[in-house]
């Protein structure tokens, strides 16, 4: 079959960015978390040596930059085993954490071990965000987990995911990330995966909330400079061009799931129609390298128009396909956020439905967020 | 006017960590959530930044190890650039 505008695809570089989602297990339970919705089907846990092993084949094919994930990877109390082994083999090692069970032993034995870098991630719900912004407990908790890491000189790095019902607060939770000595703040707003897809009915801000929420991060960078660095991430939903998502799927980026199943991207699991192998039954180089499902969309044989003959395929490489798989119910169609899709219409459609929604409950969130207050200053 | 004085002692800055990377053949600065990989001149430069060796010595040093001269400038001018990106911090 002759694919007349497709260029061949460049031989297959090394993983060089490996995650490891060492557990679904959490204690929290956030409407965004794009784990699988069910997670709880998901098979035994890989053991301690099984993901040593991971580590070491990974490494010998070139990983370098080692994310631990979940769920929260302090549920594992082999983490700073885990940790050791892949400081040993020259990984460079990223703790995604909510912070929830980092107790200062533990951070000293992580530190000792070599963990390299920490992301504090901010876990939401309605409740925990009133908390963490009338300075209750989740505040303190928060604020307790950034002086320790501050203390084991890590830089101090808060991620906070947000949606419709905490974007308006963008002035307040900046101001508490400066009060818990936030050196970086990663303001991400929700992907649409998972339980947040779920949830999306509820979560998508409107344009008003979004160009509120960049004009108050904007005034709140001009005031304190260099000192706390903000990046904020605008939802796909409201672009014109899609995400080049992981670079272009088994390009650079693996991820093994807490049962050792091998993906591409996180969320890839959903994709229909593929078999994703698992470490327990091969090799990583033979996953990576050779198996049907990580080669499925790699360079541009896969592409349907108008990605196929479109000039910036190279660069987007046709956006998310999960995203086009879920919002399309095809894989390989264009990522609906791009305008030159068909099907951009669903994403539009969606926004505006958001806009209809936030204007016909506005004040939702304010009333639950007083009630909390209240309570708070009851303690 | 050049930020960098021939005494001053770079070092490779807080978070960066500088590692020859066989899969890639080059040397690479990994930093959070990233990386950089070098070219052999910048790794040249980059493994000389040990806290110890003053930016004179490094320049000594590596027109001795490639027998040329004149390169002062092209090092200056590196180690300026490495100290913009936070890759390298002074030692006094």
């Amino acid at each position: 079959m002759s694919e007349p505008t497709a260029t061949p695809s460049p031989p297959t570089g090394p993983p060089l960015w490996l995650l490891l989602e060492l557990t679904y297990r959490c204690p929290l339970h956030c409407v965004f978390c794009y784990n699988p919705t069910d997670f709880t089907q998901v098979g035994r846990e890989l053991e301690t040596g099984e993901w040593l092993r991971v580590l070491e084949e990974a490494r010998a094919l070139g990983s370098v930059q080692l994310g631990l994930s979940g769920g929260e990877p302090l549920a594992r109390d082999d983490l700073e085993t885990i940790v050791a082994a892949a400081h040993r083999l020259g990984f460079y090692i990223n703790l995604i954490t909510s912070g929830v069970g980092l107790t200062e032993p533990r951070l000293q034995a992580l530190k000792e071990a070599g963990l390299d870098h920490i992301q504090l991630s901010f876990q939401d719900s309605t409740r925990q965000m009133n908390d963490f912004l009338s300075s209750t407990r989740t505040f303190e908790l928060k604020s307790h987990v950034a002086a320790l890491i501050r203390k084991y000189r890590y830089p101090m790095v808060l991620n906070v995911v947000l949606h419709r019902l905490n974007i308006d607060h963008v002035e307040d939770i900046l101001g508490m990330a400066e009060r818990m000595g936030a050196e970086y703040v990663e303001l991400a707003n929700t992907q649409y995966y998972g339980w947040a897809w779920r949830n999306r009915g509820q979560l998508l801000p409107s344009r008003a909330q979004l160009r509120r929420a960049e004009e108050a991060t904007a005034r709140f960078r001009e005031r304190v400079g260099a000192r706390m660095r903000i990046f904020f991430v605008v939802p796909d939903y409201f672009e014109t061009r899609p995400k080049p998502c992981m670079n272009g799927l088994g390009r650079i980026f693996l991820s093994i799931a807490p049962d050792g199943i091998a993906l591409p991207c996180q969320a890839a699991r959903m994709l229909p129609g593929l078999t994703f192998p698992s470490v327990r039954e091969a090799s990583i180089r033979s996953i990576w390298y050779e198996s049907p499902a990580f080669n499925r969309y790699r360079g541009e044989g896969w592409m349907k128009e108008p990605c196929r003959s479109c000039p910036e395929r190279g660069r987007d490489f046709g956006g998310c396909r999960c995203q086009a798989y879920l919002l399309t119910g095809d894989p390989a169609n264009a990522d609906p956020v791009c305008d030159l899709s068909p099907h951009h219409h669903l994403v539009t459609e969606a926004v505006m439905r958001a806009e209809r929604d936030v204007t016909a409950r506005p004040v939702e969130e304010p009333l639950v967020f007083r009630d909390h207050r209240s309570r708070g200053a009851r303690e | 006017m050049s930020l960098v004085n021939t005494s001053a002692r770079p070092a490779i800055g807080g978070g960066f960590r500088l590692q020859w990377e066989p899969a890639q053949e080059a040397h690479v600065l990994l930093y959070p959530e990233g990386m950089v990989k070098l070219s052999h001149s910048a790794a040249a430069i980059l493994t000389r930044c040990d806290g110890e060796r003053t930016v004179a010595d490094i320049v000594a040093d590596i027109e001795r190890a490639y027998s040329a001269t004149g390169l002062s400038a092209d090092v200056y001018a590196f180690i300026e650039l490495a100290l913009e990106h936070s890759w390298v911090e002074l030692r006094p």
